[in-house]
């Protein structure tokens, strides 16, 4: 990845690779607001680049992969595999097979819960997890911890949102079979510090899980410098196709993992007395995979690494630096999460208005954000308040979009008073 | 356009701010909790049935956003000295209201002030905020502990 200084993106030209953007809402009467999409790590849009992949897909090439020997199944299959490559190559990992196309982080997740999991944690052992988590990084791990009687372990997290690094340290033990931390918390915007989490946790000859959904596309993510054995993303929230993500893995693990589905792909030869499975990384591939959305991920990973990953970062650190600078000057309103290490997320609330109220309003001004509890009710409930409002940013958002959510937080105040 | 002030009318704004009968109540006939999981909103309503069938009292606790603690509120003052009957009565003609029924008739005397609540109808994803008060009368008034909307 680039490692020079950051250049400012132009906006306005990447904005024109997003044709969604350009739209106003509630226009009915032609009363509508410009769209202010500030919801982006529910999930981005998605560049032409990607669109115009997927429909080329289905347009000329659409076939299954891996078993025909016609033209067009061997361009899909060239084309899927090709994604496999540019994700291995975005996130710096040694071998394509050490990518799984999966729906998602959450399905990657479970994949390792159920898979590794079933295979390597036993009664007694632990899994720690941090108090910032996603369901989608605590509830597979409940159901591992039921299923085999092992405890689940969180380490606390501080008034500010970061994790209580003492007590992660403390937590840790010979009986800690696994360390699941998120890169970037989605409700809170803090960045982890994951590489030394994952150091602290090979000292103790743990395993260490990344969910790396909300930082893939915006943090830099090498997860051979981190020295993640899993690593977990979601195609969606990097300007790519819903319903596709990855799950690297390091290959050494990998192979003495069971496999976790079973069905066409992921053997090698059948017969109703036994199965050979296949190798890596189809033995955790089961059945016919996403095969558009893997090729759209691929061209999102290409479009991202055009724009430069540093690039969108600096600039989305500007608009948060911008939009908590308004922030604490608005009265009432209180950030949640005040990390000394965050990127892209502003969640806050406004005293007299509840945020779901707060999505109404801003919304009815044009401004999209997310109100709720963000899959993390455990942060919500650390924090004392039943839900949240989150700002959140990419690479196409400007500081007029910033100006519009203070206005309609403006209106929602005067509305409330 | 519809105004935001449509929905977000003054009684609304009144009721969310100093919403009536928000206390527990010790001598309670029927509880119970509902829960919104979609947005978090939580409360529980109290009800005071008489032998001959009618509210004497009713209240709520909880937290919620401004249409689901109006709409209690609001709730709660309609719901006293009517029968059980007439209250789940209420029931379907305010759900009409807020789910914009096609056949459901114009506001009049029966639903009162509950009008105030028919801009919901313009807001599909908080429709669910105000009836929740209502699913947990109705839950109540069945017997059962809780109920949660999403």
């Amino acid at each position: 990845m680039n490692e020079s200084r950051p250049a400012m993106l132009d906006v306005q030209a990447i904005r024109a690779e997003f044709p969604v953007l350009a739209q106003r809402v509630h226009d009915a009467g032609g009363q509508g607001r410009p769209l202010a999409y500030l919801d982006n790590a529910a999930t981005t849009q998605k560049p032409l680049a990607v669109v115009d992949a997927v429909r080329d897909f289905y347009l000329r090439d659409n076939a299954n992969v891996h078993r025909g020997v016609h033209a067009l199944s061997e361009r899909a299959t060239a084309a899927y595999e090709g994604a496999r490559e540019k994700v291995r190559a975005f996130i710096g990992a040694e071998s394509a097979r050490e990518i799984i196309f999966v729906r998602g982080t959450t399905e990657a997740i479970n994949l390792v819960a159920a898979a590794w999991g079933r295979a390597n944690v036993r009664e007694g052992d632990e899994i720690l997890i941090t108090g910032l988590e996603h369901h989608s990084n605590i509830v597979p791990w409940q159901m591992l911890r039921d299923a085999v009687g092992a405890k689940l372990v969180v380490a606390p997290i501080n008034r500010r949102g970061e994790v209580d690094m003492e007590a992660f340290e403390r937590l840790l033990s010979p009986r800690t079979k696994l360390v699941a931390i998120s890169h970037l918390s989605n409700a809170l915007g803090t960045i982890n510090p994951v590489e030394r989490m994952i150091s602290l946790a090979h000292e103790v000859g743990a395993l260490a899980l990344v969910d790396g959904a909300q930082a893939a596309a915006h943090l830099d993510v090498d997860v051979r410098r981190l020295d993640a054995d899993f690593y977990a993303m979601s195609a969606h929230k990097m300007y790519g196709p819903t319903g596709i993500g990855a799950l690297y893995g390091k290959r050494e693990i990998l192979e003495t993992m069971p496999p976790w589905q079973g069905g066409g792909d992921m053997i090698s030869m059948v017969t109703f007395d036994e199965t050979r499975y296949n190798e890596l990384p189809y033995r955790f591939e089961a059945g016919t995979p996403h095969i558009a959305g893997a090729i759209g991920f691929g061209h999102a990973l290409d479009w991202l690494e055009r724009v430069g990953v540093a690039n969108i970062a600096a600039h989305e650190t500007r608009l948060l630096d911008y939009a908590t600078e308004r922030a604490r000057a608005f009265p009432g309103l209180t950030i949640i999460g005040e990390a000394a290490h965050k990127a892209s997320i502003l969640s806050f609330t406004l005293e007299g208005v509840h945020p779901h109220d707060l999505g109404t309003i801003l919304d009815r001004e044009g401004v999209a954000i997310r109100a709720g509890h963000h899959c993390a009710m455990p942060v919500m409930d650390f924090f004392g308040v039943p839900a949240t409002a989150r700002a959140s940013f990419a690479a196409y958002n400007t500081r007029e979009e910033v100006d519009a959510l203070f206005a309609a937080l403006e209106k929602a105040r005067e509305l409330f008073a | 356009m519809f105004d935001l002030r449509d929905l977000y009318q003054q009684v609304i704004v009144d009721h969310n701010k100093h919403p009536r009968n928000f206390r527990a109540m010790q001598d309670a006939t029927h509880k119970a909790e509902g829960f919104n999981p979609l947005c978090g909103d939580r409360l529980t309503l109290y009800l005071k049935v008489g032998a001959d069938g009618r509210i004497e009292d009713a209240s709520f606790e909880g937290s919620g956003c401004a249409i689901s603690t109006a709409s209690a509120s609001l709730m709660t003052e309609q719901l006293k000295g009517r029968t059980v009957d007439e209250a789940e009565r209420l029931f379907g003609r305010f759900h009409d209201m807020v789910t914009g029924a096609p056949d459901a008739p114009p506001a009049d005397a029966e639903l009162g002030k509950l009008a105030v609540l028919g801009g919901v109808r313009e807001f599909p994803s908080r429709i669910k905020c105000a009836t929740l008060c209502w699913h947990a009368l109705h839950a109540a008034l069945e017997g059962q502990q809780s109920v949660s909307t999403e």
